[in-house]
This record gives structure tokens, sequence and C-alpha cells, in this order.
């Protein structure tokens, strides 16, 4: 597989939210706006290709039997490293955001791809595999947080073009699950095509 | 390289070795954003407290304990050239439909509510969440108004106060708080004067 392969697959081929259905909890939770989505997507994206970089080249010092705590630890780190910056720099994303920073740790695609991908690969390829994966959720959640506020809110990137009210139901939970079930069936349709 | 064995002696160590590498990492992320983050937090109290009563030089900061409730509440007593010109009062209120929220209201000298700001809360968003100025127009009709005449409870429950539609118990949480605070203002000014 060339390295744009690598790349490009976490955006339709192997998106991380479309196809492997990994890392729900935040897709659904912070998608009620296309930027919380962008927010969230980015975050992961950044804890995601420092956790690979980190985890490959460490990837032969570990003994197998502790490789999953010490990608947890390292994973772990990472994550309070971006929630920490964020609270202190962007406090008006760590608002909305907050609550599921520390989620990423939990976050299947990250130690997912650490193990599946990162501790098999080299250096270089495990970069690009996390800066693929990653921006593909956060492609994914962008559109998924795009398509609730416009329906939602009648808004778009806050920007509002409707007056009053659009349909609460996307703004709620189950709207997550609606769009979500659509955008994966367009997805599936794309693929087999 | 080839992989390590996982003997004991080497697990300890690598996890040792892991885990020190992330606190220290950890510890100095934390006191560089150590300041930021205060900062960040002092700018949101204090751009709340300005969005509340009319402009100040000198605050005054104190803490009193409410009749009924918990936790203390804040007071802000804002002079402009010597003379008070409102207070504000961080309130509070745990009947929220998502728990606690954080409201700061403003009041003039003459017991009128000037204008209220969310500081925090979990309610949810497109119904609960209109409570905040920045989501909708609906504190808008506390402004101004004298709480002895203007009854702190949502029409429902034989006060003033329209309640967001299909949000009745974030009205009433939010009514709450500001009873708190306005009782625990008309106890505190009716002492001192």
């Amino acid at each position: 597989m060339n390295q744009l392969q690598n790349f490009t697959k976490g955006f339709i081929k192997e998106n991380p939210v479309f196809i492997l259905l990994l890392g729900l909890c935040p897709t659904l939770g912070v998608t009620t706006s296309a930027i919380n989505g962008l927010g969230m997507g980015l975050a992961t994206a950044f804890v995601l290709t420092m956790s690979n970089l980190v985890i490959s080249i460490i990837k032969n010092v570990i003994p197998d039997k502790v490789r999953i705590p010490s990608f947890i630890v390292i994973i772990a780190s990472f994550v309070t490293i971006v929630e920490l910056v964020m609270q202190g720099f962007v406090p008006a994303l760590f608002e909305q955001l907050g609550l599921f920073i520390p989620l990423i740790v939990v976050n299947c695609i990250v130690l997912g791809r650490a193990e599946a991908f990162a501790s098999k690969n080299t250096v270089f390829s495990s970069i690009i595999d996390g800066l693929g994966m990653g921006l593909g959720f956060a492609f994914a959640l962008t559109i998924l947080g795009g398509i609730r506020e416009i329906l939602g809110s009648g808004a778009i990137f806050g920007w509002k073009f409707i007056e009053g009210d659009g349909i609460l139901v996307f703004v709620l939970a189950p709207g997550a699950f609606i769009v979500l079930g659509y955008l994966i069936a367009i997805v599936n349709k794309i693929n087999k095509a | 390289m080839a992989k390590k064995e996982s003997s004991f002696i080497n697990m300890v160590l690598t996890l040792f070795i892991v885990t020190s590498i992330s606190a220290l990492a950890l510890g100095g992320v934390y006191n560089l954003t150590k300041g930021p983050i205060a900062l960040a937090k002092k700018a949101k109290l204090e751009n709340a407290i300005s969005n509340v009563v009319p402009e100040f030089d000198t605050l005054v900061e104190f803490k009193i304990m409410p009749a009924k409730g918990k936790d203390s509440l804040t007071f802000y007593r804002a002079f402009y050239k010597d003379s008070l010109v409102g207070t504000a009062i961080k309130t509070y209120t745990n009947i929220g439909f998502g728990g606690l929220i954080s409201i700061m209201a403003g009041f003039s000298p003459d017991g009128k509510i000037i204008n209220t700001a969310v500081l925090e809360h979990k309610e949810t968003p497109g119904l609960g969440d209109k409570m905040d100025i920045k989501k909708s127009t609906w504190s808008e009709q506390f402004r101004n108004k004298n709480p002895e005449d203007f009854d702190l409870y949502v029409t429902k429950d034989g006060g003033k106060v329209d309640a967001i539609t299909a949000a009745t118990i974030s009205s009433r949480a939010f009514c709450d708080a500001m009873n708190r605070a306005y009782k625990a203002y008309k106890l505190e000014e009716g002492g001192t004067k």
C-alpha cells in the first residue's frame, strides 16, 4: 500500500465512523453543531497522530504483555495535554467539548490504531495512518454535526439562516442516530459502486 | 531490533519508564498552562459580572450562606467612583433538568434585576439552554423587574415568568436560582442599610 492510499483510506474506504463504527460515544454526543464536530475531530486527530508516532517508535522496547497499559498511559498523557492546552488557550471551545475530551482516552479508534497499525508498522506510515484516520474522523464528525445543525437549529457553523427553531429532534440524541444511519447508508452505497 | 521478552523485570521497568516520562510531560504542560487557564477562568467571571451590572471600577467580593441551600452565594458589589452601582450575585440551583445551573444575576441598588448571565449548565441543547442570553432572548423578560412585584415563579406555578416552551423544568430551575439570589440580596442589603 502506498502512502497516499494509506492517508486517504481514513476518509471513505476505512472511515472510523462510517465503516469501522469506532468511537461512537463522542460521535453521537458532541455533533450538535459543525464547529463542535470539527473541534472534537481535530483534537482526536492530534491525539491519534501523536500516539501513533510515539507507539511506533517504542514498539520494540515494550514487552508484549504490558503493551496495552503502556499504550493507554501514552494516549491518556496526550489527551490530558490537549485538555489543558484547550482550557488555557481556547476556553470557548473547551466549554463546549470539555466533558468529552477525557473520553478520547477510551475512544476505540485511538487504541485500535495503536494496536492494529502503529505497533506493527514503521514510524512514517504510522504518522500517515494517524493523520488520515484522525482527519477522516474529523471529516465524519463535521458532516454529521453540520447536517444536525442545519436541520436542528437552522444554522451552519453558527451562522443562522432561518428565524427561530429548526427540527428539534435533530439536535437531541435520536437525531444523531438518524443522521448517522443515513450517512452510513450513503457511504456504503459509494463504496459498493 | 527484536522484541523484548515479557520477563517480570522487563515489564516492571517498561511500565516504570513509560509512566515516569508521562508524569514529567504532564507536569511540564500543567505548569505552562496554569497561568492561561486561571486567566481564562477569571476573564469569564469578570465578563459575566460586567454583563450584569453597570460600568464599575472596583469590585468587593464576599460570600454569604443563603437561607435555603447547601452552598454559599458569592456577592460582587460593584462601585463606580465610590458609589454602589449594582451587585452581581453568583447563584445556583440544583433542580435543573441536568442538575446544577450556575447563574450570575445583577441587582441595581434599588432592588431591580439588571441582567442575568448563565455561567454553567447541562440543560438540553435546543430546549433548556435557551435560558442563556447567547441562545435566545428568553431571559430578557427579567430585565428591569423588581422581584417584589415580579413573582419569580413560572406562570404554571402562579408566578409571572413565561416558561421556555417545552422546558418548564429548566425555567423553574432558573427562577429558583434567581429567587435564592434575591432573597439573599434582600437580607444582606436590609441588614447594612
